[in-house]
């Protein structure tokens, strides 16, 4: 059951909107018999730190029926099923990236406009093929033409091939990004695993590549660099598997002393003008008088 | 409110570590609580000969007495490392540091076995680090690997007295050992909460509740990880777990505090 130890305390990460924007969900064909413990885990985290959205994937099945980054057609379609079944029972606080194996490519296509019309609000692209390759031309046409951000998994600056991913990195990603100067891509977990500083150059001049800064890595250093590079404005708080790093580099960021308005931009704001508009609940929309003024509001305390 | 076990002074070969100071360290404890920290001096671990490391860190700390208390190595296949373990035991060790997977000391290395027990021996903790870097982004030349379970069992089976406590480890390297020893050898063994995962896996839940929380210690890895991350998943412990107390480093340090 899901836990309420949020009650009558104050959000560990301070007042203001929160947008988690790399979770992840299981379900009951994910091979893991604990499966509903980890999403409610998640909740109850998300709860307990003050997470207004959580915006979330399903890999197929988890590498129960096909492996996780190379999920078969049957799987994709299942997991983003599950997926959206999840933000119907939770609307008021997921939504949903569309998943889609680009080598599938008919089928991707498929998924994106059959989940896009269930209100899935973005695209997430894993490791079935690397980013530059001329396959997900198509994905992020449509991803431009639909306005949906695509998440893109990426290892922090790939050295070899490692087994079951064809894994990409900043580089890779940044070919694809400024082949579509109009879709919006997010830059996967620079805490995930890699070497986070070589990402850091190979995109820092594509404005359309936003930097998500979760993941397990909680190098000192990492976030100044980030800062440095791209800015505030182009920085998206979030999770990934690891919700205490999450919270560890908000404050993190409010040691370094960063404005509130940049606090802001990173806790939701950001997220809130990269997703189709008003597409996130419980967040001011872009535009609106309370969207500025609300930003001051997202400093931690 | 605690004490932080994994804590270093001094910079790091493989990428760029913003000040790692004492006293920024103290600031940084002060800003988070901590009332403590058990530190090492960093560059020590990849150097051949730790000694030089050793003056360096107990004259950098002399100026933090109480608020930073050393943890200098002790490299147990150099000439003469018995008398240098007396040296820093009388200069005020809470604990000895050895980097066996730095060193080349393969986990049933004699030599690692009779620091052990020279430890055990003097009531003073041995103190293991399991990892410094993510080993998805280790430098080329960082070749050394994770410290292995079968070192950390060997160890803790090498002597009655032994205390050894294992910082950065996850919840795989915890299990592998705690549940490979005798109820009486897992004793000996002590971890440190920084690598441990916190929800939605709720690693840090699970070990709290299945191997106990006398055998966990705060711990956060600076000056190479964020202080904040320890404290933070402790905070988001599922309210079961929230109330399971941390082992007392008071009662670890009470040997050591003797030969002073």
């Amino acid at each position: 059951m899901l836990a309420e130890p949020s009650a009558g305390r104050a959000p560990l990460a301070g007042p203001g909107p929160l947008v988690d924007i790399h979770a992840h969900f299981l379900h009951s064909s994910s091979g893991r018999a604990d499966w509903r413990a980890v999403n409610d885990a998640r909740f109850r985290a998300g709860e307990r730190m003050g997470i207004t959205v959580h915006v979330a994937s399903v890999l197929g099945s988890w590498g129960w029926t096909s492996p996780i980054y190379f999920p078969s057609p049957r799987d994709v379609s299942m997991g983003n099923d599950e997926m959206l079944a999840i933000q119907a029972s939770e609307s008021a606080r997921v939504r949903s990236y569309v998943t889609v194996n680009p080598n599938d490519t008919g089928h991707a296509l498929g998924e994106i406009a059959r989940l896009t019309d269930r209100g899935a609000v973005g695209i997430k692209l894993a490791a079935s093929r690397r980013a530059d390759d001329p396959l997900l031309d198509p994905i992020a046409e449509e991803a431009a033409r639909r306005g949906l951000p695509v998440l893109h998994h990426i290892w922090q600056h790939r050295t070899r091939e490692w087994p079951n991913q064809e894994i990409s990195d900043g580089v890779d990603l940044g070919r694809l990004a400024a082949r579509h100067p109009r879709a919006t891509f997010i830059l996967a977990h620079i805490g995930g695993g890699g070497d986070y500083r070589h990402t850091f150059p190979a995109v820092e001049d594509l404005s359309n590549v936003y930097l998500d800064i979760s993941g397990s890595g909680v190098d000192r250093g990492m976030l100044d660099d980030a800062l440095h590079a791209v800015g505030a404005g182009r920085m998206l708080w979030g999770c990934d598997i690891t919700m205490e790093t999450g919270l560890a580099k908000l404050r993190a960021l409010e040691v370094i002393g960063i404005p509130a308005e940049d606090m802001a931009d990173i806790r939701w704001r950001n997220a809130a003008r990269i997703f189709p508009r008003g597409s996130l609940p419980s967040l001011p929309a872009p535009g609106d008088e309370s969207f500025a003024k609300s930003a001051t509001g997202g400093a931690v305390q | 409110m605690s004490v932080d076990v994994n804590t270093f002074i001094g910079g790091y070969p493989f990428r760029h570590l913003p000040h790692p100071d004492p006293d920024v360290l103290v600031r940084v404890l002060e800003r988070e609580g901590v009332s403590a920290a058990w530190t090492g001096h960093l560059p020590s671990a990849f150097h051949r000969d730790p000694y030089a490391g050793n003056e360096r860190l107990f004259a950098a700390l002399d100026a933090y007495a109480g608020a930073l208390l050393p943890t200098p190595a002790i490299h147990p296949a150099w000439p003469k490392w018995e008398r240098r373990l007396g040296e820093v035991l009388g200069n005020g060790a809470v604990a000895i540091r050895a980097y066996p997977a730095q060193w080349g000391l393969g986990p049933h290395d004699p030599a690692m076995l009779e620091l052990a027990c020279a430890c055990g021996e003097a009531n003073v903790p041995l103190l293991l680090t399991t990892r410094f870097e993510d080993p998805r982004q280790r430098h080329w030349m960082d070749t050394a690997g994770d410290l292995s379970g079968a070192a950390i069992r060997a160890i803790a089976r090498s002597h009655a007295k032994v205390k050894v406590v294992v910082t950065s480890a996850g919840r795989a390297l915890v299990e592998e050992v705690h549940w490979g020893l005798t109820p009486a050898e897992r004793a000996r063994v002590w971890w440190d909460i920084s690598w441990i995962w916190g929800p939605p896996s709720d690693d840090l839940a699970h070990l709290l509740r299945t191997v106990g929380g006398d055998r966990f210690l705060y711990g956060s890895g600076w000056p190479l990880r964020l202080t904040q991350t320890p404290k933070a998943n402790l905070q988001l412990l599922p309210e079961d777990a929230s109330g399971i107390e941390l082992a007392d480093v008071a009662e670890l340090q009470h040997g050591a505090n003797d030969h002073e």
